[in-house]
């Protein structure tokens, strides 16, 4: 017998099976497309950003080039006299806004002395000493020069490109004042999605332009790169860090100005993978859908296939105790069969020696005898056993061997009248009570009469017995369920306990002393009403009485030859001789 | 004066010993056998056996085939079928094969008696028919 628990933990090992085969792979396969998807977004996203980067890169190196080149041209196509006289300055400034951008705000000539000799533009910084500033003496030593982002003289921030030319062998400078405004402009127009935006830094981590967001506080990200001593300059290089207050940042930074400049270029993480992220989070809500959807199924599947192997199951085992039954019932029947026979030829020898003691009693000169009485008694209580010895050797073999089956019409009323007629002095010496109580509008039933009554009379007087001490009532009642018609047979004896209701159609198994059960007038009940096709089992309740339920079909089934053969025959024969010998009607004496 | 001439074939000895006691007793004519082949034997000794009783279950040749041979080797005589065996089947096939009847042991020995004078009569009423049927075949010879 599988047991409640067994079933749980089967259902239980089902479910994890079920999950477990169904999940894994779905989690295995999502997680490896999600972990591609997202590693080759994140490069998409990279590329784009150092492509963009590197194109501005290149803008602004252009452009800072183009303004050196500029100052170039000018140095080259005019020496230093020339370009002292103010009048030209102007009118070379005067062109280059008409040509140009009017990104230059002003020219400047310096001699080597750092004294400002010329000057064109809106300042009026004439005769300037430049001699002591950072970028005079950084342009004294290289041949142009690009300074970093300064309030200067005129406290507005600028930068300038520097040109140094030589004339007579002295070194001079052209320099050119780039608006910071326009220059700003040109960066800070770098926009990326919605977050994204670049700035320009020096070395020294200064900013070069204004960034779009104040990020004063969180340089340290980038300025590794700037710590770096010798940065590969042509490399693009992307960082992801978080500041402080944890909000993920991209970063794409390009040296400009051969290392001096770090163009920057943040993003926001989430901006940057916004669409990546949307799809990340389809993914998992479908992923976590279907887990739910793998549970519930597996565990509604699990549970009616259980419930399923659980009726199984229970139908085998019911099965199984059924053939077992019947294989006993048949066993017993061989051997009860034979136990008759054998039984029945000695008890046939001693009831006619019986006989004829009798017989030779009768002869005269014994008339007189003293004891004569005693020996008739002796005689006849012998020959009453020889009879009760036949009746149960009979009984046997009625168990064992096919009985009366010819199939009669048999009207319910009249049948449960008659049992409780038979039963009625029985009930009365016992203080028992037979109710009945029968629906009106009963079918007439086809099975055998004759099995039917011993099937009642047994019952019936196993309830007598059971309630003769203290009495009692019997009730009979009869229903009609779909093709059957239910009898009850319900008693309140003193019930019958667990451990023997198993065993109650077990032949041979009785609770009644020595002589008075043979044990088998449940197993012939069992056997006959098994064979209507019927059914009967028992509900007993110790100390509140013991019901038998006996279900009879409506349509007895089929017959199988044999048998047929036999009831035929046997009519013809009871047509032609009258019936000596009634194997079955003596069942009136329960098991 | 008999009421009939019996042969009891059984192989229970005891049972046929005292059978026989209480048949003579009451006045019937008794051969005995012990098994079916003695039966056949004995009643080709005495033809004047009217019924046979004879037991079903017997080692060797049984009562039915015993019962089989006996009508073939002696048509006229009656047989009463004797079981201790109480089967249906055995009773029907006893029957088939042409036995008067059959009776369950133990038998109450006034069934048995009446059982066989019912026999015995139905045996004389064959013989007489048979007779007459001779005196009519000789009588219309003679015509």
């Amino acid at each position: 017998m599988v047991s409640n628990t067994e079933y749980r933990s089967r259902t239980r090992r089902l479910i994890t099976t079920t999950i477990l085969v169904s999940i894994v792979p779905m989690v295995l396969v999502s997680g490896l497309i999600l972990y591609q998807f997202r590693y080759s977004y994140h490069e998409k996203v990279t590329d784009h950003l150092e492509e963009t980067v590197e194109k501005h890169k290149q803008n602004i190196d252009v452009f800072l080039k183009e303004k050196s080149s500029d100052m170039r041209f000018l140095s080259r196509s005019f020496n230093f006299e020339q370009l002292r006289d103010e009048s030209l300055l102007e009118s070379c400034l005067a062109t280059l806004h008409q040509e140009y951008d009017p990104v230059i705000v002003d020219l400047g000539v310096i001699n080597k002395d750092g004294m400002q000799v010329a000057y064109a533009g809106p300042f009026k910084l004439g005769q300037a000493r430049y001699a002591e500033a950072d970028w005079f003496q950084k342009a004294m030593r290289s041949e142009y020069y690009i300074s970093d982002v300064f309030l200067g003289l005129r406290n507005l921030p600028h930068f300038i490109v520097a040109v140094r030319n030589e004339w007579n062998g002295e070194p001079w400078i052209l320099r050119a004042t780039i608006d910071f405004g326009a220059f700003n402009e040109l960066v800070k127009n770098i926009r990326i999605g919605h977050t994204g935006f670049a700035f320009i830094v020096n070395r020294e981590g200064k900013f070069q332009t204004t960034a779009y967001l104040d990020i004063g506080a969180e340089k340290g990200s980038y300025m590794n790169l700037l710590d770096e001593p010798n940065p590969d300059l042509n490399r693009i290089h992307h960082i992801e860090a978080s500041d402080e207050s944890g909000t993920d940042y991209l970063y794409v930074t390009a040296f400009l100005k051969n290392g001096d400049w770090l163009l920057i270029c943040r993003q926001d993480a989430s901006d940057a993978f916004a669409d990546f992220r949307k799809a990340f989070s389809a993914a998992i809500a479908i992923i976590l859908l279907s887990c739910l959807g793998v549970v519930s199924t597996a565990y509604l599947i699990s549970k009616r296939m259980l419930k399923r192997f659980a009726q199984v199951d229970h139908e085998k085992k019911i099965m199984s105790r059924q053939i077992v039954e019947t294989g006993k019932l048949a066993s017993v029947g061989e051997l009860a069969a034979g136990i008759a026979h054998e039984i029945n030829n000695p008890v046939a020898i001693m009831v006619e020696e019986a006989g004829w003691i009798e017989d030779l009693l009768e002869e005269e000169d014994l008339k007189g005898a003293e004891n004569l009485e005693e020996f008739e008694r002796a005689l006849n209580q012998i020959k009453n056993q020889g009879s009760r010895c036949k009746q149960i050797t009979h009984k046997l073999l009625s168990f064992a061997r096919k009985t009366d089956t010819r199939i009669n019409d048999v009207d319910i009323y009249e049948f449960i009248d008659e049992m409780v007629s038979l039963s009625s002095q029985r009930a009365k010496y016992g203080k028992a009570t037979i109710n009945t109580s029968l629906p009106p509008g009963l079918p007439t039933l086809r099975v055998s009469l004759t099995e039917l009554q011993q099937v009642f009379l047994n019952l019936i007087n196993n309830a007598l017995d059971a309630m003769e001490k203290e009495g009692g009532t019997l009730d009979i009642t009869v229903q009609l369920e779909d093709t059957y018609v239910v009898f009850f047979v319900a008693d309140t004896g003193p019930g019958i306990p667990e451990a023997n209701l198993e065993r109650i159609f077990d032949p041979f198994f009785t609770t009644k002393p020595v002589g008075k059960g043979t044990g088998l007038g449940l197993s012939i009940c069992y056997g006959i009403i098994k064979k209507m096709g019927g059914d009967i089992d028992v509900r007993s309740v110790v100390g509140a009485g013991t019901t038998f339920r006996i279900l009879v079909p409506l349509q007895i089934p089929e017959e199988v030859s044999e048998e047929e053969d036999v009831a035929t025959v046997e009519k013809e024969r009871s047509e032609q001789v009258p019936m000596e010998v009634r194997i079955l009607n003596d069942n009136s004496k329960s098991g | 004066m008999t009421i009939a001439n019996v042969l009891l074939v059984d192989d229970e000895v005891p049972f046929v010993e005292t059978i026989t006691k209480r048949l003579t007793k009451r006045k019937l004519t008794v051969k005995t056998a012990f098994s079916g082949q003695d039966g056949l034997d004995e009643l080709a000794k005495s033809p004047d056996v009217e019924v046979v009783i004879l037991d079903v279950k017997m080692p060797g040749m049984d009562g039915i085939e015993t019962l089989q041979n006996m009508k073939s080797q002696f048509p006229l005589v009656e047989v009463i079928m004797l079981t201790g065996h109480a089967t249906v089947e055995s009773a029907i096939e006893g029957m088939k094969r042409g036995a008067f009847d059959y009776l369950m042991k133990p038998c109450d020995i006034d069934t048995l008696i009446s059982k066989v004078q019912e026999a015995a009569a139905k045996k004389r009423q064959h013989e007489e028919k048979i007779i007459e049927a001779r005196i009519k075949e000789i009588t219309s010879r003679r015509e």
